[in-house]
């Protein structure tokens, strides 16, 4: 089958961190830089590969929810700063 | 395996293990009912609970003894619930150690319970996994084939649901089946710092299994500093080797969750929707506040009903004893020393069973984790948590059962400092003694057009506590010391219907350990205060004792026999107007014997003993009993104050405010009580620990004197500062 160029979009990795996600925002875990706070988290199931959504930010925009592998974590926003995801984004 | 005991019955001990929120507690109460009781775990303030059940299973009858265990996520503890839970897990040779663990499962997530149980399962522990909340996940079309599951991890797999009474029998039966230890390994950790592995077996115990020996190369590694060195010379990375295991872990429970379950479970549409309100910016707050209000309120309004029925029926039974038992030192000492610390013990109960209800329905319903989540930032500028929120706001009407619900904080500095500064929010038995002296240093005047003067001054008093609160938590951040590092990873549960029997169970639980525990404490202290004003030193107290027991005996005995022999129809008007004047010259003269009486008591020569030291905030030697006697509960100063001056009681403060009024200064004729010594007094009553009721609390949720004596200590220095500022200021 033949897909006109045009209407093909092209899809890139952004590296990033779970902070900078706003709301319902999805995006995979890659990657811990604080690794205390990695093995809590690898035992709530933020393992990398899992998909995250940015569930909703608490008023004064700290502590945050986030939707993990079947239900909602909620953690400061300094804690999620340690995960590094990458987000899937159309090429611009 | 089992142990049979003389009596015939076979004995099991079981320990549930779990997530928090996965409904362990809930599964607790199915299975004892009424047959549990609270304790602590050695060593530490975690609540142990514990019960036992009977069973007849085939023929033969067991005896069940469960423990619940403070839920985890791992076996890597992170905090002292944790810790506790790992350790009774890992503990062989502890009597206690569990013949049978039930793993206790949330069905709607079953993904990381699963990262629990497979630890479990690797330390070779018999156990059972119970798929709780099923009925929840199959309402979401969450299926899953529990006998592949089972056959899959190699042990017992039942599906129950603790809130609606299902399998709790089949869960039963199983409990009482042939034990045996899991059938097959969940991960195989060969490839995990194997060399740390062989170190254990070797010089431990060659029959661990290679978890087990993994596992305790953690814990070594942690408290063992000889072994810290050996295991690193073994290239053990424990960072390392726990997230290779989690990731094993997660890659096992992926190929378990897609063999054994259908689609994953869609989180409830109703909690979503909760959510977008509970935790909005504005709604949030209004609606966290106005459930305060009526949390505040209720302990407040509510309570004052049934402590006033308390109050009267120990008062009836005081007096009754005191007339029906023979006069003397012992009757004293059981009516106004043990009867009366009892009473002041038994008069909490409504306020801490009030306090429960709700702490219980908010956090069975799942709203608590909200709260933490909105509070979480405004709270932690001071060093506190989110969860603080909610003993600092119930301090407004006591600070017994707002400390008694510290317990949920896990973090031990944060519940540390809540339980430090909760006692300085205005309590509700500082309200007599505020209302009584605003009235009478306060004059009763109406200022910007609305606004009463008096009214404002109780504002301020209130505003005052809340304030010092805060102030107080922000300099103890700075000066206590944290163990562990405070997150804030947790988990925001769906919402569910409140069980009204798992608040009920709360409720029953803190009241038994309030009388229990903090009561033994309460009744002593009460019973060295009581010392303290029926004893004195020298002959004068005991010829003042004489005179009033003479002056009872006389007019109670001989002139009331005397009138209410006649019949009422004989009681002419005259002899009628004879006893009112003759019963009230009697109670006076008693008052007036019963403030000498005080005054020559010990008490009185410790009041007049600190009145060079309470001088200086303004403050004489009559004040200084009331300061001592106020020990037992902050009210009580009304009601030594009434002693002291031979007017009025508690019940009508009139008379005393008019006496207090009229006190002049012995030496420059002045009067006593004026705006700088009222405001002084008032400073000094929010600011002073004058109650031992909190002071026994704080020991018992603390372990230790140390704690209390602290916050003695400073909320007295306080106390002191701020009455000494004031006073000099004002004088």
């Amino acid at each position: 089958m033949n897909v006109p160029l045009s209407n093909l979009k092209i899809m890139v990795e952004i590296m990033d961190n779970l902070a900078s996600l706003s709301p319902g925002e999805k995006a995979v875990i890659d990657s811990f830089t604080d690794a205390e706070l990695s093995l809590k988290l690898l035992e709530m199931g933020c393992t990398p590969g899992e998909i995250v959504e940015l569930e909703k930010v608490a008023p004064f925009g700290d502590p945050i929810a986030i939707n993990i592998s079947g239900y909602v974590l909620s953690l400061r926003r300094a804690e999620a700063a340690t995960v590094n995801i990458r987000r899937i984004v159309p090429e611009k | 395996m089992e142990n049979k005991k003389t009596d015939g019955f076979i004995h099991r001990k079981i320990a549930l293990v779990g997530n928090p929120n996965s409904g362990k507690s809930t599964l607790f109460n199915a299975l004892t009912g009424l047959h549990q009781k609270t304790g602590n775990f050695p060593g530490v303030t975690v609540d142990k609970k514990t019960g036992n059940a009977k069973k007849q299973f085939g023929n033969k009858t067991y005896t069940l003894h469960y423990t619940d265990l403070p839920g985890t996520y791992s076996l890597y503890p992170k905090s002292l619930d944790e810790e506790v839970a790992t350790r009774f897990l890992i503990e062989t040779e502890n009597e206690d150690f569990p013949d049978l663990v039930i793993i206790v499962a949330d069905a709607t997530n079953l993904k990381r319970s699963l990262f629990l149980a497979g630890q479990i399962i690797d330390l070779n522990i018999p156990c059972i996994l119970a798929l709780n909340m099923i009925d929840e996940a199959e309402k979401a079309h969450f299926y899953i084939d529990k006998d592949r599951l089972s056959n899959r991890l190699g042990i017992p797999v039942i599906a129950v649901s603790a809130r609606n009474n299902i399998g709790i029998e089949d869960l039963e039966n199983s409990i009482c089946r042939e034990i045996s230890e899991p059938a097959y390994r969940f991960i195989d950790p060969s490839n995990i710092a194997l060399e740390a592995q062989k170190l254990i077996k070797k010089e431990i115990n060659p029959a661990f299994k290679d978890f087990q020996a993994l596992h305790r190369a953690h814990r070594l590694f942690e408290t063992n500093i000889e072994w810290r060195e050996k295991l690193a010379a073994a290239d053990f990375s424990p960072t390392a080797a726990q997230a290779e295991e989690s990731l094993l872990r997660y890659s096992i429970i992926g190929e378990h969750i897609a063999e054994c379950t259908g689609k994953k479970a869609e989180r409830p549409a109703l909690t979503t929707k909760l959510d977008k309100v509970l935790t909005h910016k504005t709604w949030g707050y209004v609606i966290f506040l106005f459930l305060m209000v009526i949390v505040f309120q209720s302990i407040f309004y509510l309570a004052k009903f049934p402590m006033s029925w308390i109050e009267t029926g120990f008062a009836w039974m005081q007096s009754w004893c005191s007339n029906h038992f023979p006069a003397g030192i012992l009757t004293d000492l059981f009516v106004n020393g043990i009867l009366a610390g009892l009473s002041g013990v038994v008069v909490f109960i409504p306020q801490i069973a009030l306090l429960f209800f709700f702490i219980g329905l908010l956090e069975d319903s799942g709203y608590m984790s909200r709260v933490t989540f909105i509070m979480d930032k405004l709270m932690r500028r001071i060093g506190l948590h989110g969860r603080s929120v909610i003993p600092l706001m119930s301090g407004m009407a006591c600070a017994v059962p707002a400390i008694m619900s510290t317990r949920t904080i896990s973090n031990w500095k944060e519940r540390i400092i809540t339980i430090m500064v909760t006692p300085l929010m205005s309590c509700s038995a500082r309200l007599p003694v505020y209302t009584l002296l605003i009235s009478l240093v306060i004059p009763d005047k109406i200022v910007g057009g609305i606004f009463n003067l008096q009214g404002l001054a109780l504002m301020g008093m209130y505003l005052l506590g809340f304030v010092s609160a805060i102030g107080a938590a922000w300099v103890l951040n700075m000066l206590i010391k944290g163990k562990e590092k405070s997150w804030f990873i947790m988990e925001l549960p769906v919402y569910r219907m409140p069980k009204w029997s798992n608040v009920f169970y709360t409720i029953y639980e803190k009241v038994k350990v309030f009388l229990f525990d903090a009561g033994k404490i309460i009744v002593a202290i009460a019973i060295v205060l009581w010392v303290l004003a029926s004893f004195g030193p020298g002959e004068e107290f005991q010829k003042t004792q004489t005179k009033i027991d003479a002056l009872k005996q006389n007019f109670s005995k001989e002139y009331m026999d005397l009138y209410f022999a006649t019949t009422s129809a004989e009681r002419t008007i005259a002899l009628r107007k004879q006893f009112v004047i003759d019963s009230s010259a009697w109670s006076t003269g008693i008052k007036i014997l019963e403030s000498q009486k005080l005054e020559l008591s010990y008490a009185g020569h410790l009041g007049k003993l600190v009145e060079p030291i309470i001088r200086p905030i303004g403050f004489d030697w009559k004040m200084g009993i009331s300061l001592i006697t106020s020990l037992a509960a902050r009210e009580v100063f009304v009601g030594t104050m009434a002693t002291i001056y031979g007017a009025g009681d508690e019940n009508n403060t009139q008379p005393i405010r008019e006496r207090m009024r009229d006190e002049r200064d012995p030496e420059t004729g002045k009067p006593v009580y004026t705006i700088a010594t009222g405001i002084s007094l008032m400073l000094f009553y929010a600011f002073a620990m004058q109650c031992m009721s909190t002071i026994a609390v704080v020991h018992r949720e603390t372990k230790s004197w140390k704690w209390p004596i602290i916050q003695f200590t400073y909320m007295g220095i306080l106390a002191y500062l701020a009455s000494l500022f004031a006073y000099q200021l004002l004088k």
